[in-house]
Protein backbone atom coordinates (compact mmCIF):
# COMPACT_ATOMS: atom_id res chain seq x y z
CA UNK A 1 0.00 0.00 0.00
CA UNK A 2 1.39 3.36 -0.98
CA UNK A 3 1.84 5.93 1.36
CA UNK A 4 -0.98 8.86 0.90
CA UNK A 5 0.50 12.46 0.76
CA UNK A 6 -1.47 13.39 3.82
CA UNK A 7 1.24 10.74 5.63
CA UNK A 8 3.89 12.60 3.64
CA UNK A 9 3.17 15.80 4.63
CA UNK A 10 2.77 14.00 8.66
CA UNK A 11 6.31 12.53 8.00
CA UNK A 12 7.71 15.75 7.08
CA UNK A 13 6.07 17.82 10.15
CA UNK A 14 7.42 14.94 12.52
CA UNK A 15 11.16 14.92 11.02
CA UNK A 16 11.25 18.95 11.40
CA UNK A 17 10.94 18.01 15.38
CA UNK A 18 14.63 15.88 15.05
CA UNK A 19 18.32 17.18 13.69
CA UNK A 20 18.01 13.75 11.82
CA UNK A 21 15.61 12.63 9.69
CA UNK A 22 15.31 8.24 10.80
CA UNK A 23 14.47 9.75 14.36
CA UNK A 24 10.77 10.37 13.26
CA UNK A 25 10.84 6.69 11.61
CA UNK A 26 9.14 5.06 14.97
CA UNK A 27 6.39 7.67 14.91
CA UNK A 28 6.16 7.72 10.86
CA UNK A 29 5.64 3.25 11.25
CA UNK A 30 2.66 4.30 13.88
CA UNK A 31 1.17 6.49 12.04
CA UNK A 32 1.30 3.93 9.07
CA UNK A 33 -0.10 0.96 11.25
CA UNK A 34 -3.03 3.41 12.12
CA UNK A 35 -3.98 4.60 9.17
CA UNK A 36 -2.79 1.64 6.07
CA UNK A 37 -4.97 -0.94 8.07
CA UNK A 38 -3.32 -1.89 11.45
CA UNK A 39 -0.39 -4.17 10.11
CA UNK A 40 2.87 -3.13 8.58
CA UNK A 41 3.09 -4.73 5.10
CA UNK A 42 6.12 -5.37 3.10
CA UNK A 43 4.84 -2.96 0.70
CA UNK A 44 4.40 -0.61 3.72
CA UNK A 45 7.80 -0.93 5.01
CA UNK A 46 9.16 -0.26 1.39
CA UNK A 47 7.60 2.55 0.72
CA UNK A 48 8.51 4.28 4.29
CA UNK A 49 12.19 3.08 3.45
CA UNK A 50 11.83 5.18 0.57
CA UNK A 51 10.78 7.59 2.39
CA UNK A 52 13.27 7.65 4.95
CA UNK A 53 16.04 7.12 2.07
CA UNK A 54 16.76 3.90 4.25
CA UNK A 55 17.23 0.43 3.18
CA UNK A 56 13.89 -1.42 3.53
CA UNK A 57 15.79 -4.27 5.77
CA UNK A 58 16.45 -1.60 8.13
CA UNK A 59 12.85 -0.64 8.61
CA UNK A 60 12.06 -3.81 8.70
CA UNK A 61 14.92 -4.91 11.29
CA UNK A 62 14.04 -1.31 13.39
CA UNK A 63 10.17 -2.30 12.96
CA UNK A 64 10.46 -6.16 14.29
CA UNK A 65 12.14 -4.88 17.58
CA UNK A 66 8.94 -3.66 18.55
CA UNK A 67 6.06 -5.45 20.31
CA UNK A 68 3.58 -2.75 19.50
CA UNK A 69 4.46 -3.37 15.63
CA UNK A 70 2.57 -6.09 13.60
CA UNK A 71 3.86 -7.78 10.68
CA UNK A 72 1.26 -9.78 9.72
CA UNK A 73 -2.59 -8.81 9.54
CA UNK A 74 -4.46 -8.78 12.57
CA UNK A 75 -8.33 -8.82 13.09
CA UNK A 76 -10.32 -5.88 13.25
CA UNK A 77 -9.85 -5.41 17.25
CA UNK A 78 -6.70 -5.66 19.04
CA UNK A 79 -7.35 -7.06 22.88
CA UNK A 80 -4.37 -7.19 24.56
CA UNK A 81 -4.10 -8.70 28.23
CA UNK A 82 -1.05 -8.26 30.62
CA UNK A 83 0.42 -11.39 31.95
CA UNK A 84 2.74 -9.74 33.74
CA UNK A 85 2.96 -10.27 37.75
CA UNK A 86 0.28 -7.78 39.31
CA UNK A 87 -2.18 -8.71 36.78
CA UNK A 88 -1.36 -12.22 37.44
CA UNK A 89 -1.81 -12.68 40.75
CA UNK A 90 -5.23 -10.96 40.21
CA UNK A 91 -6.41 -13.23 37.94
CA UNK A 92 -4.75 -11.95 34.14
CA UNK A 93 -5.03 -16.28 33.23
CA UNK A 94 -8.73 -16.46 33.75
CA UNK A 95 -9.33 -13.45 32.26
CA UNK A 96 -7.26 -14.16 29.48
CA UNK A 97 -9.29 -17.85 29.20
CA UNK A 98 -12.20 -16.04 28.99
CA UNK A 99 -11.35 -13.16 26.20
CA UNK A 100 -10.22 -16.35 24.14
CA UNK A 101 -13.22 -18.05 24.25
CA UNK A 102 -15.86 -15.11 23.69
CA UNK A 103 -13.80 -13.99 20.70
CA UNK A 104 -12.77 -17.41 19.57
CA UNK A 105 -9.31 -16.28 18.77
CA UNK A 106 -6.17 -18.10 20.63
CA UNK A 107 -3.14 -16.29 21.62
CA UNK A 108 -1.29 -13.99 19.16
CA UNK A 109 -3.73 -15.10 16.90
CA UNK A 110 -7.04 -14.06 14.94
CA UNK A 111 -10.12 -15.17 14.98
CA UNK A 112 -11.61 -17.03 12.38
CA UNK A 113 -14.12 -14.54 11.47
CA UNK A 114 -11.44 -11.87 11.18
CA UNK A 115 -12.92 -9.65 13.89
CA UNK A 116 -10.33 -10.49 16.89
CA UNK A 117 -6.64 -10.69 17.27
CA UNK A 118 -5.72 -11.41 20.44
CA UNK A 119 -2.52 -11.26 22.65
CA UNK A 120 -0.84 -11.75 26.03
CA UNK A 121 1.40 -8.87 26.33
CA UNK A 122 4.22 -7.45 29.16
CA UNK A 123 3.22 -4.98 31.94
CA UNK A 124 1.27 -2.16 30.27
CA UNK A 125 1.34 0.27 33.35
CA UNK A 126 -2.07 -0.98 34.61
CA UNK A 127 -0.60 -2.33 38.11
CA UNK A 128 -2.25 -1.11 40.18
CA UNK A 129 -6.11 -1.73 38.86
CA UNK A 130 -5.29 -5.11 37.96
CA UNK A 131 -6.61 -7.32 35.93
CA UNK A 132 -6.62 -5.31 32.99
CA UNK A 133 -6.27 -5.57 28.68
CA UNK A 134 -6.05 -3.10 26.14
CA UNK A 135 -8.94 -3.21 23.55
CA UNK A 136 -8.11 -1.18 20.29
CA UNK A 137 -5.77 1.05 22.19
CA UNK A 138 -7.78 1.83 25.33
CA UNK A 139 -7.33 0.70 28.43
CA UNK A 140 -9.63 -1.53 30.43
CA UNK A 141 -8.77 -1.93 34.03
CA UNK A 142 -10.12 -3.90 37.38
CA UNK A 143 -11.76 -6.27 35.36
CA UNK A 144 -12.99 -9.45 35.82
CA UNK A 145 -13.61 -12.00 33.10
CA UNK A 146 -17.93 -11.08 33.42
CA UNK A 147 -16.74 -7.55 32.81
CA UNK A 148 -14.09 -8.18 29.59
CA UNK A 149 -16.81 -10.53 28.58
CA UNK A 150 -19.84 -7.76 28.77
CA UNK A 151 -17.10 -5.06 27.22
CA UNK A 152 -15.91 -7.84 24.12
CA UNK A 153 -19.78 -8.62 23.82
CA UNK A 154 -20.59 -5.41 22.29
CA UNK A 155 -18.16 -5.51 19.86
CA UNK A 156 -19.59 -8.61 18.18
CA UNK A 157 -22.10 -8.48 15.48
CA UNK B 1 -0.66 8.34 57.98
CA UNK B 2 -1.22 12.76 58.12
CA UNK B 3 1.79 13.93 56.12
CA UNK B 4 3.13 16.73 53.86
CA UNK B 5 2.18 16.50 50.71
CA UNK B 6 3.29 18.06 47.26
CA UNK B 7 3.53 15.83 44.69
CA UNK B 8 -0.23 14.90 44.31
CA UNK B 9 -1.36 18.42 45.86
CA UNK B 10 -3.10 20.33 42.59
CA UNK B 11 -4.68 16.94 41.48
CA UNK B 12 -8.16 17.69 43.64
CA UNK B 13 -9.11 20.09 41.00
CA UNK B 14 -10.46 18.74 38.03
CA UNK B 15 -8.86 20.79 34.95
CA UNK B 16 -5.65 20.62 36.37
CA UNK B 17 -4.10 19.41 33.11
CA UNK B 18 -5.14 22.33 31.31
CA UNK B 19 -3.05 25.98 31.69
CA UNK B 20 -5.69 27.73 33.09
CA UNK B 21 -6.06 25.11 35.72
CA UNK B 22 -1.93 24.78 36.76
CA UNK B 23 -1.45 28.53 36.99
CA UNK B 24 -4.92 28.72 39.01
CA UNK B 25 -2.85 26.26 41.32
CA UNK B 26 0.47 28.67 41.04
CA UNK B 27 1.99 26.93 38.03
CA UNK B 28 5.15 27.82 35.99
CA UNK B 29 5.73 30.25 39.11
CA UNK B 30 8.70 28.58 39.78
CA UNK B 31 10.48 29.16 36.19
CA UNK B 32 9.13 32.75 35.29
CA UNK B 33 11.02 33.44 38.60
CA UNK B 34 14.27 31.86 38.04
CA UNK B 35 14.17 33.21 34.06
CA UNK B 36 13.11 37.31 35.42
CA UNK B 37 15.45 37.39 38.24
CA UNK B 38 18.16 35.48 36.11
CA UNK B 39 19.05 33.27 38.28
CA UNK B 40 22.16 31.53 36.99
CA UNK B 41 22.09 27.60 35.73
CA UNK B 42 24.86 27.37 38.23
CA UNK B 43 22.55 28.04 41.07
CA UNK B 44 19.57 26.58 39.85
CA UNK B 45 21.79 22.93 39.52
CA UNK B 46 22.98 23.91 42.88
CA UNK B 47 19.66 23.99 44.91
CA UNK B 48 18.87 20.66 43.15
CA UNK B 49 21.91 19.25 43.78
CA UNK B 50 21.37 20.51 47.46
CA UNK B 51 17.97 19.26 47.57
CA UNK B 52 19.65 15.44 47.66
CA UNK B 53 16.76 14.67 45.10
CA UNK B 54 17.48 11.21 44.33
CA UNK B 55 16.00 10.15 40.77
CA UNK B 56 12.68 8.28 40.63
CA UNK B 57 13.20 6.10 38.10
CA UNK B 58 15.18 2.64 39.46
CA UNK B 59 18.50 3.38 40.31
CA UNK B 60 18.53 6.36 42.70
CA UNK B 61 21.40 8.26 41.22
CA UNK B 62 21.33 12.26 42.43
CA UNK B 63 19.68 14.16 39.82
CA UNK B 64 21.41 17.73 40.49
CA UNK B 65 24.89 15.79 40.26
CA UNK B 66 23.74 14.37 36.91
CA UNK B 67 23.13 17.51 35.76
CA UNK B 68 26.09 18.65 36.56
CA UNK B 69 27.87 16.25 34.25
CA UNK B 70 26.77 18.00 31.34
CA UNK B 71 29.54 19.65 30.18
CA UNK B 72 30.44 23.55 30.94
CA UNK B 73 29.02 25.69 27.76
CA UNK B 74 31.74 27.91 28.13
CA UNK B 75 33.68 25.13 26.96
CA UNK B 76 31.84 22.74 24.75
CA UNK B 77 29.61 24.80 22.22
CA UNK B 78 27.81 21.31 20.89
CA UNK B 79 24.21 21.16 21.08
CA UNK B 80 22.16 19.58 23.95
CA UNK B 81 19.35 17.73 24.24
CA UNK B 82 17.51 15.96 28.01
CA UNK B 83 15.54 12.89 27.23
CA UNK B 84 12.74 12.13 29.63
CA UNK B 85 12.55 8.60 30.43
CA UNK B 86 8.59 8.29 30.00
CA UNK B 87 8.79 4.63 29.01
CA UNK B 88 7.52 3.34 32.20
CA UNK B 89 7.60 -0.16 32.09
CA UNK B 90 9.04 -1.69 35.25
CA UNK B 91 6.27 -4.50 36.29
CA UNK B 92 4.40 -3.29 39.44
CA UNK B 93 5.36 0.64 38.34
CA UNK B 94 2.43 3.13 37.34
CA UNK B 95 3.19 5.73 39.12
CA UNK B 96 4.46 8.11 36.21
CA UNK B 97 1.64 7.64 34.23
CA UNK B 98 -0.98 9.39 36.60
CA UNK B 99 1.51 12.44 36.50
CA UNK B 100 1.57 12.64 32.99
CA UNK B 101 -2.36 12.42 32.67
CA UNK B 102 -3.64 14.35 35.58
CA UNK B 103 -0.78 17.50 36.08
CA UNK B 104 1.23 17.57 32.61
CA UNK B 105 2.04 21.12 33.33
CA UNK B 106 3.94 20.05 36.09
CA UNK B 107 6.19 17.88 34.28
CA UNK B 108 6.70 20.70 31.68
CA UNK B 109 7.97 23.54 34.55
CA UNK B 110 10.59 20.86 35.52
CA UNK B 111 11.78 20.47 32.24
CA UNK B 112 12.03 24.33 31.60
CA UNK B 113 13.87 24.48 35.17
CA UNK B 114 15.98 21.58 33.79
CA UNK B 115 16.37 23.38 30.06
CA UNK B 116 17.88 26.68 31.35
CA UNK B 117 19.80 24.82 34.24
CA UNK B 118 21.38 22.63 31.61
CA UNK B 119 21.31 25.32 28.54
CA UNK B 120 19.28 22.50 26.95
CA UNK B 121 18.29 23.58 22.98
CA UNK B 122 15.80 20.39 22.80
CA UNK B 123 13.93 18.08 25.07
CA UNK B 124 11.84 14.97 24.03
CA UNK B 125 9.35 13.33 26.34
CA UNK B 126 9.68 9.66 25.46
CA UNK B 127 6.75 8.03 26.09
CA UNK B 128 5.68 4.61 26.24
CA UNK B 129 3.67 3.69 22.96
CA UNK B 130 0.95 2.55 25.29
CA UNK B 131 0.23 5.52 27.20
CA UNK B 132 -2.09 6.97 24.88
CA UNK B 133 -3.68 9.68 27.39
CA UNK B 134 -0.33 10.41 28.46
CA UNK B 135 0.62 11.48 25.33
CA UNK B 136 -2.21 13.42 24.18
CA UNK B 137 -2.33 15.05 28.17
CA UNK B 138 1.63 16.34 27.16
CA UNK B 139 1.04 17.08 23.93
CA UNK B 140 -1.66 19.21 24.34
CA UNK B 141 -0.14 20.95 27.76
CA UNK B 142 2.97 21.57 25.38
CA UNK B 143 1.25 23.41 22.89
CA UNK B 144 -0.48 25.54 25.18
CA UNK B 145 2.76 26.38 26.54
CA UNK B 146 4.14 27.20 23.82
CA UNK B 147 1.17 29.78 22.96
CA UNK B 148 1.79 31.36 25.98
CA UNK B 149 5.22 31.60 25.35
CA UNK B 150 6.70 29.33 28.18
CA UNK B 151 8.16 26.92 25.80
CA UNK B 152 9.89 27.53 22.00
CA UNK B 153 11.72 30.73 20.63
CA UNK B 154 12.68 33.73 23.04
CA UNK B 155 10.65 32.02 26.25
CA UNK B 156 8.70 34.98 28.10
CA UNK B 157 10.51 37.91 25.50
CA UNK B 158 13.94 36.36 27.12
CA UNK B 159 16.96 35.65 24.80
CA UNK B 160 16.48 31.57 25.98
CA UNK B 161 14.75 29.17 23.67
CA UNK B 162 14.64 25.65 24.31
CA UNK B 163 11.98 23.62 22.40
CA UNK B 164 9.62 20.25 23.91
CA UNK B 165 8.86 17.49 21.63
CA UNK B 166 6.56 14.53 22.36
CA UNK B 167 8.01 10.64 21.35
CA UNK B 168 5.88 7.86 21.40
CA UNK B 169 7.46 4.20 22.06
CA UNK B 170 6.97 0.76 20.35
CA UNK B 171 6.12 -1.19 23.16
CA UNK B 172 10.30 -2.17 24.58
CA UNK B 173 11.06 -2.63 28.92
CA UNK B 174 14.56 -2.18 27.39
CA UNK B 175 14.07 1.46 25.74
CA UNK B 176 13.89 2.32 29.79
CA UNK B 177 17.39 1.56 29.99
CA UNK B 178 18.49 5.39 29.25
CA UNK B 179 20.91 4.35 26.31
CA UNK B 180 18.63 1.97 25.36
CA UNK B 181 16.18 4.91 25.44
CA UNK B 182 18.63 7.28 23.04
CA UNK B 183 18.61 4.41 20.68
CA UNK B 184 14.76 4.16 20.12
CA UNK B 185 14.69 7.87 19.89
CA UNK B 186 17.10 7.88 16.86
CA UNK B 187 15.02 5.13 15.57
CA UNK B 188 16.76 2.45 15.70
CA UNK B 189 16.56 -0.98 17.59
CA UNK B 190 16.67 -0.14 21.39
CA UNK B 191 20.07 -1.34 21.84
CA UNK B 192 21.79 -0.35 24.95
CA UNK B 193 25.13 1.51 23.94
CA UNK B 194 28.40 0.55 26.04
CA UNK B 195 29.23 3.20 28.82
CA UNK B 196 31.47 5.15 28.44
CA UNK B 197 30.88 7.19 26.99
CA UNK B 198 28.17 8.48 29.24
CA UNK B 199 25.07 10.21 27.88
CA UNK B 200 26.04 13.75 29.48
CA UNK B 201 29.53 13.41 26.80
CA UNK B 202 28.05 11.54 24.29
CA UNK B 203 24.25 11.03 23.74
CA UNK B 204 21.40 11.76 21.47
CA UNK B 205 23.09 12.43 18.09
CA UNK B 206 26.44 12.29 19.88
CA UNK B 207 25.74 15.74 21.69
CA UNK B 208 25.40 16.21 25.75
CA UNK B 209 22.28 14.63 26.67
CA UNK B 210 20.55 13.99 30.63
CA UNK B 211 18.07 11.34 31.04
CA UNK B 212 15.78 12.01 34.05
CA UNK B 213 12.58 10.03 35.10
CA UNK B 214 9.38 11.97 35.09
CA UNK B 215 8.98 12.03 38.45
CA UNK B 216 12.15 12.94 39.35
CA UNK B 217 11.77 16.22 37.02
CA UNK B 218 7.91 16.83 38.42
CA UNK B 219 10.08 16.88 42.08
CA UNK B 220 11.92 19.65 40.63
CA UNK B 221 9.61 22.92 40.27
CA UNK B 222 8.89 22.05 44.20
CA UNK B 223 12.72 22.59 45.14
CA UNK B 224 12.85 25.70 43.86
CA UNK B 225 10.13 27.22 44.69
CA UNK B 226 9.96 25.60 48.58
CA UNK B 227 13.94 25.89 49.01
CA UNK B 228 16.19 22.39 49.47
CA UNK B 229 15.97 23.10 52.99
CA UNK B 230 12.13 22.50 52.66
CA UNK B 231 12.65 19.11 50.86
CA UNK B 232 15.36 17.97 53.60
CA UNK B 233 12.18 18.24 56.04
CA UNK B 234 10.32 15.22 54.51
CA UNK B 235 12.00 11.18 54.16
CA UNK B 236 15.73 10.62 55.21
CA UNK B 237 18.58 12.34 55.57
CA UNK B 238 20.27 10.17 52.63
CA UNK B 239 16.39 9.98 50.39
CA UNK B 240 14.73 13.48 50.68
CA UNK B 241 11.66 13.63 49.88
CA UNK B 242 8.26 11.81 48.90
CA UNK B 243 7.86 9.37 46.56
CA UNK B 244 5.01 7.62 44.88
CA UNK B 245 4.72 4.36 45.83
CA UNK B 246 2.06 1.78 43.69
CA UNK B 247 1.47 -0.75 45.57
CA UNK B 248 0.01 -3.90 43.37
CA UNK B 249 -0.91 -7.45 43.84
CA UNK B 250 -3.21 -9.07 46.82
CA UNK B 251 -4.30 -6.06 48.78
CA UNK B 252 -7.42 -4.34 49.93
CA UNK B 253 -6.63 -1.73 47.66
CA UNK B 254 -4.55 -1.23 45.38
CA UNK B 255 -3.19 2.23 44.52
CA UNK B 256 -0.77 4.66 44.12
CA UNK B 257 0.11 6.67 47.07
CA UNK B 258 2.49 9.87 47.98
CA UNK B 259 4.52 8.23 50.67
CA UNK B 260 7.46 10.28 52.68
CA UNK B 261 10.22 8.29 51.84
CA UNK B 262 11.89 6.27 54.67
CA UNK B 263 8.32 5.10 55.78
CA UNK B 264 7.98 1.08 56.88
CA UNK B 265 6.86 -0.61 53.85
CA UNK B 266 4.49 -2.14 56.54
CA UNK B 267 2.96 1.16 57.22
CA UNK B 268 2.28 1.75 53.86
CA UNK B 269 0.77 -2.12 53.29
CA UNK B 270 -1.52 -2.02 56.27
CA UNK B 271 -2.34 1.92 56.31
CA UNK B 272 -2.55 2.82 52.89
CA UNK B 273 -3.05 -0.54 50.90
CA UNK B 274 -5.69 -1.28 53.36
CA UNK B 275 -3.45 -4.57 54.20
CA UNK B 276 -3.05 -8.26 52.79
CA UNK B 277 -6.56 -8.73 51.00
CA UNK B 278 -9.10 -11.14 52.52
CA UNK B 279 -7.84 -11.00 55.71
CA UNK B 280 -4.68 -13.37 54.82
CA UNK B 281 -1.38 -13.33 55.54
CA UNK B 282 1.76 -12.46 53.81
CA UNK B 283 3.38 -15.02 51.54
CA UNK B 284 6.15 -12.76 49.98
CA UNK B 285 6.89 -8.65 48.66
CA UNK B 286 8.85 -6.79 46.42
CA UNK B 287 10.24 -3.60 47.49
CA UNK B 288 10.32 -1.54 44.21
CA UNK B 289 9.78 -3.11 40.73
CA UNK B 290 10.10 -6.79 39.73
CA UNK B 291 14.14 -6.24 39.11
CA UNK B 292 14.20 -5.92 43.23
CA UNK B 293 13.75 -9.89 44.21
CA UNK B 294 10.94 -11.51 46.29
CA UNK B 295 11.33 -10.62 50.41
CA UNK B 296 10.10 -12.09 52.80
CA UNK B 297 7.40 -11.43 55.48
CA UNK B 298 9.52 -10.48 58.22
CA UNK B 299 11.25 -7.96 56.06
CA UNK B 300 7.96 -5.78 55.57
CA UNK B 301 8.58 -3.31 58.84
CA UNK B 302 11.86 -2.03 56.43
CA UNK B 303 12.14 1.59 55.59
CA UNK B 304 11.14 2.28 52.03
CA UNK B 305 14.46 4.28 51.52
CA UNK B 306 17.49 3.73 49.06
CA UNK B 307 19.75 2.62 52.39
CA UNK B 308 16.93 0.78 53.89
CA UNK B 309 15.68 -2.16 51.33
CA UNK B 310 19.80 -2.12 50.32
CA UNK B 311 20.54 -2.99 53.85
CA UNK B 312 17.86 -6.00 53.53
CA UNK B 313 19.74 -7.54 50.32
CA UNK B 314 17.38 -6.10 47.73
CA UNK B 315 16.85 -2.14 45.74
CA UNK B 316 14.74 0.77 46.72
CA UNK B 317 14.11 0.61 42.23
CA UNK B 318 10.49 2.04 41.34
CA UNK B 319 9.30 1.73 44.93
CA UNK B 320 6.35 -0.33 43.13
CA UNK B 321 5.82 -2.71 46.12
CA UNK B 322 3.81 -6.07 44.99
CA UNK B 323 2.41 -8.13 47.38
CA UNK B 324 1.85 -11.32 47.85
CA UNK B 325 -0.67 -13.58 49.81
CA UNK B 326 0.05 -16.76 51.36
CA UNK B 327 -2.18 -18.81 49.35
CA UNK B 328 0.86 -17.19 46.20
CA UNK B 329 3.78 -19.05 45.08
CA UNK B 330 7.17 -17.07 44.80
CA UNK B 331 7.96 -19.82 42.03
CA UNK B 332 5.18 -18.91 39.84
CA UNK B 333 5.90 -15.21 40.02
CA UNK B 334 9.33 -15.68 39.14
CA UNK B 335 8.53 -17.58 36.58
CA UNK B 336 5.88 -14.96 35.18
CA UNK B 337 9.17 -12.54 35.99
CA UNK B 338 11.83 -14.59 33.95
CA UNK B 339 9.35 -15.37 30.64
CA UNK B 340 9.60 -11.26 30.34
CA UNK B 341 12.54 -11.12 31.43
CA UNK B 342 13.21 -13.46 28.61
CA UNK B 343 10.91 -11.88 26.13
CA UNK B 344 12.65 -8.43 26.64
CA UNK B 345 16.00 -8.71 26.46
CA UNK B 346 17.66 -7.54 23.14
CA UNK B 347 20.14 -10.30 22.71
CA UNK B 348 22.96 -8.52 22.16
CA UNK B 349 25.00 -10.12 25.05
CA UNK B 350 25.13 -13.85 24.80
CA UNK B 351 25.35 -13.84 28.70
CA UNK B 352 21.56 -12.05 28.86
CA UNK B 353 20.14 -13.94 25.49
CA UNK B 354 21.09 -17.21 26.99
CA UNK B 355 21.01 -16.53 30.55
CA UNK B 356 17.42 -14.91 30.71
CA UNK B 357 16.46 -17.80 28.25
CA UNK B 358 17.76 -20.84 30.58
CA UNK B 359 16.81 -18.81 33.73
CA UNK B 360 13.06 -19.43 32.16
CA UNK B 361 13.32 -22.64 31.35
CA UNK B 362 14.92 -24.02 34.47
CA UNK B 363 12.10 -22.38 36.34
CA UNK B 364 9.45 -23.95 34.18
CA UNK B 365 10.55 -27.33 34.40
CA UNK B 366 10.82 -26.60 38.46
CA UNK B 367 7.46 -25.51 37.68
CA UNK B 368 6.06 -27.95 35.96
CA UNK B 369 7.21 -30.73 38.87
CA UNK B 370 10.16 -31.70 36.34
CA UNK B 371 12.69 -29.66 38.32
CA UNK B 372 16.03 -31.63 40.29
CA UNK B 373 17.55 -30.43 43.65
CA UNK B 374 20.63 -29.72 41.57
CA UNK B 375 18.06 -27.14 39.66
CA UNK B 376 18.46 -25.31 42.52
CA UNK B 377 22.32 -24.35 42.63
CA UNK B 378 22.16 -24.38 38.67
CA UNK B 379 19.69 -21.33 38.58
CA UNK B 380 22.62 -19.76 40.84
CA UNK B 381 25.54 -20.67 38.57
CA UNK B 382 23.26 -19.33 35.66
CA UNK B 383 22.60 -15.75 37.49
CA UNK B 384 26.27 -15.58 38.88
CA UNK B 385 26.91 -16.03 35.17
CA UNK B 386 24.96 -13.21 33.54
CA UNK B 387 25.44 -10.46 36.50
CA UNK B 388 27.09 -7.90 38.21
CA UNK B 389 28.41 -5.99 35.14
CA UNK B 390 28.71 -9.03 32.75
CA UNK B 391 26.96 -6.61 30.10
CA UNK B 392 26.26 -3.88 28.54
CA UNK B 393 23.20 -2.60 30.71
CA UNK B 394 21.30 -4.16 33.62
CA UNK B 395 19.02 -6.24 32.27
CA UNK B 396 20.48 -9.11 32.84
CA UNK B 397 20.64 -8.12 36.49
CA UNK B 398 16.89 -7.27 36.57
CA UNK B 399 16.87 -11.10 36.10
CA UNK B 400 19.48 -12.36 38.39
CA UNK B 401 18.54 -10.33 41.50
CA UNK B 402 14.83 -11.91 41.48
CA UNK B 403 16.29 -15.40 41.05
CA UNK B 404 19.43 -14.60 43.97
CA UNK B 405 16.08 -13.56 45.75
CA UNK B 406 14.52 -16.79 45.14
CA UNK B 407 17.04 -18.97 46.53
CA UNK B 408 17.98 -17.16 49.42
CA UNK B 409 14.51 -16.31 50.64
CA UNK B 410 12.58 -18.90 49.62
CA UNK B 411 14.50 -21.88 49.07
CA UNK B 412 12.53 -23.56 51.39
CA UNK B 413 9.61 -23.18 48.55
CA UNK B 414 11.90 -24.39 45.60
CA UNK B 415 12.91 -27.92 47.80
CA UNK B 416 9.47 -28.24 48.37
CA UNK B 417 7.90 -28.06 44.49
CA UNK B 418 11.25 -30.31 43.64
CA UNK B 419 9.83 -32.93 46.08
CA UNK B 420 5.79 -32.40 45.95
CA UNK B 421 6.03 -32.74 41.94
CA UNK B 422 5.17 -29.24 40.94
CA UNK B 423 3.05 -26.29 41.48
CA UNK B 424 -0.45 -28.55 40.70
CA UNK B 425 0.75 -30.38 44.20
CA UNK B 426 1.79 -27.43 45.99
CA UNK B 427 -0.85 -25.22 45.01
CA UNK B 428 -3.90 -28.07 46.19
CA UNK B 429 -1.83 -27.88 49.08
CA UNK B 430 -1.53 -24.31 49.93
CA UNK B 431 -5.53 -23.65 48.78
CA UNK B 432 -7.87 -22.13 51.54
CA UNK B 433 -10.99 -23.59 51.99
CA UNK B 434 -13.54 -21.78 50.00
CA UNK B 435 -14.06 -18.42 51.37
CA UNK B 436 -17.79 -17.56 53.34
CA UNK B 437 -18.95 -14.60 51.39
Amino acid sequence: MALTDALKEEFTELASHYPKRQAALIPALHRCQEDLGGWLSPEIIESVAEWFEMEPVEVFSVASFYPMFFLKPVGKHIVSVCRNISCDLRGSEELFERVCQVTGAKAGANSTDGDFYVEQVECQGGCANAPMMVLDGIYHEDLTPDKAEAILGSLKR
Amino acid sequence: MSHETYLFSRMAREDVHTLKGYEAQGGYQAFKKILSEGTSPTDVTGIVKDSGLRGRGGAGFPTGLKWSFMPDPAKDSRTRYMAVNADESEPGTCKDRILMERDPHGLLEGCMIAAWAMGLAGIYIYVRGEYRLSYARLDEAIQEARAAGLIGENIMGSDFSCEVQMHKGAGAYICGEETGLMESLEGKRGHPRPKPPFPAGFGLWGQPTTVNNVESIFNVPFILERGSDWFKTMGTEKSPGNFLCGVSGHVEKPGVYEIALGTPASTILNEYAGGVWRGRELRAWIPGGSSTGFLRPEMIDTPMDHDSVKAVGSMFGTGAMIILDQTASVVHSALVLMNFYEHESCGQCSQCREGTEWLAQVFQRIHDGQGRMEDIDLLTDIANGMAPGKTICALADAAAIPTHSVIRNFRDELVEYVQEGGHAAVSKKRSLPLEVV
